[in-house]
């Protein structure tokens, strides 16, 4: 029965992107990756107690530009989650749903989003070039 | 956490009332301080390619009880988390039923693989036993 094929209206490539829908899907796409990231947490952990050269051979990884702009879209992804996450929780709470308030708190979340990634790197990158 | 006649109902998609929805937000909660706190100790003490830097970081109780605690919340959030995105894709009741399963194990697995890890950089002392 979920085979059979039927029509379905336009909905993606009528409806016009706004803020809210945009911020809502990427707030799911950075939760899959902050999944993903934490595959490779577990895996760091793993190595840090049970193998020093995968230890080793992923610290080496993560010097290299590929592995920091991964590190650094996943810290995008990380704060983008936690800020918005916030935003549900007063969402979740009953306030803030008028629409003025949404657009205003989402435009907060972005701005503090991309301000607590840049933070995080500036202090990671001088952190590693003292050492 | 559900009414007697949601119970006897079996009342809504995931059959288990509103347990899902509060498990999700005690553990966002939880989730706010031990994120913050993991990832300024990461960049404040952990970015090291020494894994005996690493192992001695672990050797206080206070960081390792709290990374435990950051591990269960962030596995059980996830797994929530996914849970709903697989409700919400995918209807085929062959691929839903096995990939919600494999989500449980999954989560559950990585979380105790990581709590092991963490644990055994704890209360060995990993520079004597492997290196």
């Amino acid at each position: 029965m979920s085979q059979v094929k039927r029509p379905l209206s336009p909905h993606l490539t009528i409806y016009k992107p706004q803020l809210t829908s945009i911020m809502s899907i990427t707030h799911r796409i950075t939760g899959l990756a902050l999944v993903a990231g934490s595959v490779l947490l577990v895996a760091w952990l793993w190595a840090a107690a049970y193998s020093p050269s995968i230890y080793t051979q992923i610290q080496s990884l993560f010097v290299t530009p590929l592995g920091s702009l991964l590190l650094m879209g996943w810290t995008l992804a990380f704060y983008y989650h936690l800020c918005n996450g916030i935003r549900h929780l007063f969402w979740d709470m009953g306030k803030g749903f008028e629409l003025p308030t949404v657009y205003r708190s989402g435009i907060t979340v972005i701005v503090v989003a991309l301000t607590l990634s840049a933070v995080t790197w500036v202090m990671a990158l001088s952190v590693t070039a003292e050492q | 956490m559900r009414s007697r006649l949601g119970i006897a109902k079996g009342l809504g998609s995931s059959h288990h009332g509103v347990q899902h929805f509060w498990l999700q937000r005690v553990t966002a909660v939880a989730l706010i301080p031990l994120t913050l706190w993991f990832i300024t100790s990461l960049i404040t003490t952990v970015v090291s390619s020494d894994i005996i830097y690493v192992a001695q970081w672990f050797a206080s109780p206070i960081n390792a009880i709290l990374t435990v605690l950051l591990l269960i919340a962030l596995f059980m959030h996830a797994r929530l988390g996914v849970q709903v995105v697989i409700e919400d894709y995918i209807s085929c009741k062959v691929k839903r039923y096995s990939l919600l399963i494999a989500n449980n194990l999954v989560s559950i697995g990585l979380s105790v693989i990581s709590i092991f890890a963490v644990l055994k950089l704890h209360l060995l002392d990993v520079v004597a036993s492997s290196l």
